[in-house]
């Protein structure tokens, strides 16, 4: 149980960087992304077959973060440039990227299995800091029997994520990502005030995919595989990550948006794999656990709301009949 | 500053729908020339604002700012040379964005957009500073979202926001139209204070003849895509509105009277 969550955490936080990289598609941009599912699996390809013919993780990462970039830009292209409509330049490319995966992996699935990661690099350098007894003297304080191999993927996984988040949220506030914002809010406005929109778009895009291509890359250097179905579904992840988050930990500013999807991509992994451990629930009902759980962050704080303003209004109207009373 | 020459432009051409929006329009603005456009809805004036913008290009003709062609330069280029503010409120400014935010991105108008913060310090004095000119106390709600304000106090940080980078051009599109009187009053006293102060080039659509005769040095009536009537100087300071249709009923005497309520 303990060891299921850990893992979950961990990759949870892996999957936060997609999470970013769709809020800043969907919500920044609004513009609805479906590149993701190909993107993702670009950027576990490209790394995997890079790393199995001997190019170093780091770099093999890079290649993945450049591929994704260029998948983007590509979707923002057909989108700005050939005028097709949103979501079908994401659908067309998502297709495309398909048979453009296999291509790149060769082969559907590609192992990783002995080979050199980014994870097992840090190991050495993690082993010598010692911090894996000290936390896991800790958890067996609190009675775990069994306890994670390593804490050096979750804390390394932290690092980057927040630098990933403190750089999005600088860039969302010079004068560039204000465009990119205005580009979302009001095109007509910022078309006005001298700014392409058509390149914000293409950049942004890119910029998003890029991020969901290291998550991939990442998330196959974490399982030790990449695959071409992996992708499969990973924009509607995306979106329960970023609709949960902001759900649960609010929007009001970017600061709080960014961490709040971060959050909501690990609190998703934690309720999937709660809800696989339930009895009657098998693997494949997973779909609809994350289409269930979608409906219930969108749904919930809208009736809440709807509660607190009827309460609020009920004490109003109790605090008006009393004061009629009082002065009759 | 601004040249239009022989400005055409015909809407769907060759079908049943077939409408010459503009037709040899040639138009004049010296430096600092403050006109007001009046005109019937179709008369082409929207049409006339989009072609200076850049929305549309012209089927012919071309369009001049301070002596360099521009009429296929497209708007987001040519916008560092105009300012425009729009007759919905909402249209103007980015709703989801704060007032600091807004007027950072107004900024940037004219420079190159680059990686370092839209709002530093000095800016945010700067701004806060600026604002404290429209007396709305907008200064003090510079982290404010701009969708949390109300129609005429976007409709004067847009004005701002037009205006504050000192455009070659100010265009306005009956920008008062979509508000209450007291409001509108304001905002066209905000208009005369900044288009004064920097003495700015300036084209304004209106449908209110009062505001059309009120403001500005020159006035131009358009009908079917056409200038109908020019007026500048001492004679537009004398012109009544009845003077106003008077003129128009002898130039288009046969459409006057369906014409009378919508001008009127």
């Amino acid at each position: 149980m303990l060891l299921s969550l850990f893992g979950a955490i961990e990759s949870g936080i892996i999957y936060g960087i997609m999470a970013l990289g769709v809020y800043l598609t969907f919500r920044v941009l609004d513009f609805p992304d479906l590149t993701v599912d190909g993107s993702f699996v670009t950027g576990a390809g490209v790394a995997a077959i890079s790393i199995v013919n001997g190019v170093s993780p780091i770099v093999a990462t890079m290649l993945a973060i450049i591929a994704g970039f260029i998948a983007g830009c590509i979707t923002g292209l057909l989108h700005t440039k050939g005028k097709i409509n949103a979501l079908l330049s994401g659908i067309l490319m998502m297709i495309a990227l398909y048979s453009i995966n296999l291509r790149i992996m060769a082969s559907p699935t590609v192992s990783l299995l002995g080979e050199s990661t980014i994870f097992r690099q840090l190991q050495p350098l993690w082993s010598a800091v010692g911090l894996d007894s000290f936390f896991n003297g800790i958890l067996q304080l609190f009675g775990a029997d069994r306890v994670p191999s390593t804490w050096v993927i979750v804390f390394f996984m932290i690092v980057v994520v927040l630098i990933i988040k403190f750089l999005t949220d600088y860039f969302l506030k010079t004068e560039v990502g204000l465009a990119l914002r205005a580009t979302g809010d009001n095109k007509r406005m910022i078309r006005s005030f001298s700014a392409n929109t058509d390149n914000l778009i293409i950049v942004g895009v890119g910029i998003s995919n890029a991020m969901v291509a290291l998550s991939g890359a990442l998330i196959a250097q974490h399982g030790g595989f990449a695959d071409v179905q992996m992708g499969i579904g990973m924009i509607v992840i995306g979106l329960a990550s970023v609709i949960i988050g902001e759900a649960l930990f609010g929007k009001k500013t970017i600061a709080i948006a960014t961490i709040a999807v971060i959050g909501g991509a690990v609190i998703y992994r934690i309720v999937v794999t709660l809800a696989l451990r339930v009895d009657f629930l098998e693997t494949g009902d997973m779909k609809l656990i994350t289409a269930v759980l979608v409906i219930v962050a969108l749904v919930a704080p809208k009736i809440m709301n709807a509660r607190k303003e009827q309460k609020r209004r009920l004490r109003k109207r109790a605090e008006l009949s009393t004061q009629i009373e009082e002065a009759s | 500053m601004l040249n239009l020459s022989n400005i055409s432009i015909t809407f769907n051409e060759g079908t049943p729908d077939e409408k010459k929006a503009l037709q040899r329009i040639n138009l004049e603005l010296k430096q600092g020339e403050f006109v007001t456009v009046i005109g019937s809805n179709g008369a082409g004036k929207s049409t006339l604002m989009n072609v200076i913008s850049g929305n549309l290009a012209p089927d012919v003709g071309d369009v001049s700012i301070a002596n360099n062609k521009v009429t296929f330069l497209p708007e987001y280029k040519r916008s560092t040379m105009i300012g425009r503010v729009f007759q919905d409120p909402m249209a103007g400014t980015a709703p989801s964005m704060t007032i600091e935010e807004n007027l950072a991105m107004a900024y940037s108008r004219n420079k190159k957009r680059k990686l370092k913060l839209g709002v530093s310090k000095k800016r945010k004095e700067y701004f806060r500073e600026y604002l404290t000119t429209l007396n709305l106390g907008l200064e003090d709600r510079l982290n404010a979202k701009v969708g949390l304000l109300s129609g005429g106090e976007r409709q004067a940080l847009s004005l701002l926001m037009a205006t504050f980078t000192e455009p070659n051009i100010l265009l306005l599109d009956e920008h008062t139209a979509a508000l209450d009187p007291s409001r509108a009053e304001l905002i066209t006293k905000i208009t005369q204070d900044v288009v004064q102060k920097f003495g700015l080039t300036t084209l304004m659509v209106t449908h209110n003849m009062q505001q059309a005769l009120d403001l500005g040095n020159r006035l131009i009536m358009m009908d079917k895509g056409q200038i109908i009537l020019d007026i500048n100087g001492d004679k537009k300071q004398q012109l009544t509105i009845e003077d106003l249709l008077q003129e128009f009923k002898r130039i288009r005497g046969e459409q006057f009277e369906s014409d009378r309520a919508v001008l009127g």
